[in-house]
């Protein structure tokens, strides 16, 4: 589903990422932990097309979107970005749309998806994520956790095939780190999505996952410290 | 009372220069600004500069001093306009100035999270301006919009250095020739109730605004 291969990345003289290696299978959860500063973020950012590598491949449902450290051409990029979602640590939901604008605007504008039928859709998934009342409530009115359900609406409605976390525990109450990592569990099982996960939670990432990798110095490593 | 009467439509006469000089400006300098604010947010350095030098010169001067150098100083390389025109012109140069370190300041204080967010989902440049970082920095932006509306209110007593009736000048000559304060106090009322008036209004649009934080 995931392929990156030999991704090099440096800010300056500082070599974030050293020639990072990582396969990832349908239907996987897979959680990358380490420090911060390690690289982590910074390879996320990567595979999400924030940041550009300086060399390497990234290859998402079997397209590249970066060749050699060559970015995929606009109109395909467009669509490689398609078959992934994002949910940010601090969410980044639009503040001045309603719980279910966020969620339907993108398939709405980009996919351009009929009105009645993104609505439906987005019901839907507020149905699936336990947040049908809130429909037409505003972000700043939700919990952190209930933000969190709504930025992972956002990503699911533009139906990707592979949904990245990023710190998905770190702005949430230690208490529901047992909710998400159900939740995200949920989404592998009923949804078939393949996951990727950044965090420094180790308590969640055991929760979570079907394989841990580690990740320090810009190095990702199969085996982790913490077991 | 009866003075004040025969006043009235000389200071209605005030007010309307007044009222046109002020509409015409606004309407002219916010589009003016947002193309500055442009100028001034790209990353075209050539671009960046003209338009920091234009803010400077337009900020760093007096308003007066502008005027009085459109209508007066460029008919000597030949660039002559009118009074009411050469007014407009000073007027909306300034004002865009400001407008536009406004709307820039707007547009800088939206979190790069919102642009990346949007990104990652896949809308289009225009989309996420438009949509998600203009209506977000609009919010942010009124309070200040208000100040310099207000100020643009009572700034268009200036043109009278280029001989236009508006309202100070009408309650000046009328104070003068009736050695009496009571005609400046009359303009002086209408000032309040024009300024009282937008306040209210930017109230009400602050309102509309307020169904999210």
């Amino acid at each position: 589903m995931l392929r990156v291969e030999d991704l090099d990345k440096n800010y300056g003289d500082n070599k974030v990422l050293k020639g990072v290696n990582l396969t990832i299978e349908e239907g996987e959860i897979t959680v990358i932990v380490g420090p911060s500063g390690g690289g982590k973020t910074t390879l996320l950012r990567c595979i999400s097309a924030l940041t550009e590598p300086d060399n390497g491949s990234i290859i998402i449902n079997n397209k590249y979107l970066y060749k050699h450290g060559k970015r995929a051409q606009k109109k395909d990029e467009l669509e490689i970005r398609m078959d992934m979602g994002l949910v940010f640590q601090n969410f980044n939901l639009f503040p001045h749309m309603s719980i279910l604008e966020n969620i339907t605007e993108a398939p709405r504008v980009v996919l351009g998806v009929r009105i009645e039928e993104v609505k439906n859709k987005g019901k839907e998934i507020l149905g699936f994520l336990g947040l049908s009342n809130k429909e037409n409530s505003y972000p700043f009115q939700l919990s952190g956790g209930q933000k969190q359900r709504v930025a992972i609406g956002r990503a699911l409605a533009m139906e990707p095939r592979l949904i990245c976390f990023d710190e998905p525990t770190s702005a949430l109450d230690p208490s529901s780190t047992g909710e998400v990592a159900n939740l995200i569990k949920k989404l592998s099982v009923e949804k078939g999505m393949t996951v990727l996960i950044i965090t420094h939670d180790m308590t969640f990432a055991t929760m979570v996952a079907d394989r841990i990798l580690s990740m320090d110095n810009g190095v990702l490593k199969n085996e982790h410290m913490y077991i | 009372m009866n003075n004040l009467i025969n006043l009235l439509p000389q200071v209605f006469q005030g007010l309307k220069v007044t009222i046109e000089v002020f509409i015409l400006t606004l309407a002219l300098s916010m589009p003016l600004g947002i193309l500055v604010a442009q100028g001034r947010l790209s990353k075209n350095k050539i671009l960046n500069k003209i338009t920091s030098g234009y803010i400077l010169i337009m900020r760093g001067t007096p308003l007066l001093l502008q005027i009085v150098f459109i209508f007066f100083g460029l008919p000597i390389i030949g660039i002559t306009f009118d009074r009411f025109p050469a007014a407009i012109l000073a007027f909306t140069l300034n004002y865009a100035a400001y407008f536009a370190e406004i709307f820039r300041a707007g547009i800088v204080s939206i979190d790069e999270g919102q642009y990346e967010a949007a990104k990652v989902l896949g809308f289009s440049q225009k989309y996420i301006f438009f949509k998600i970082v203009v209506p977000q920095a609009i919010k942010r932006i009124l309070p200040a919009v208000a100040n310099e509306v207000i100020t643009l209110v009572k700034d268009t007593a200036l043109v009278y250095v280029v001989g236009l009736d508006e309202l100070l000048k009408v309650g000046k000559i009328a104070s003068n020739t009736e050695a009496s304060l009571m005609p400046l106090l009359v303009v002086g009322i209408i000032y309040l109730l024009l300024i009282a008036v937008f306040s209210e209004v930017f109230k009400k649009l602050e309102k509309r605004y307020n169904y999210y934080q």
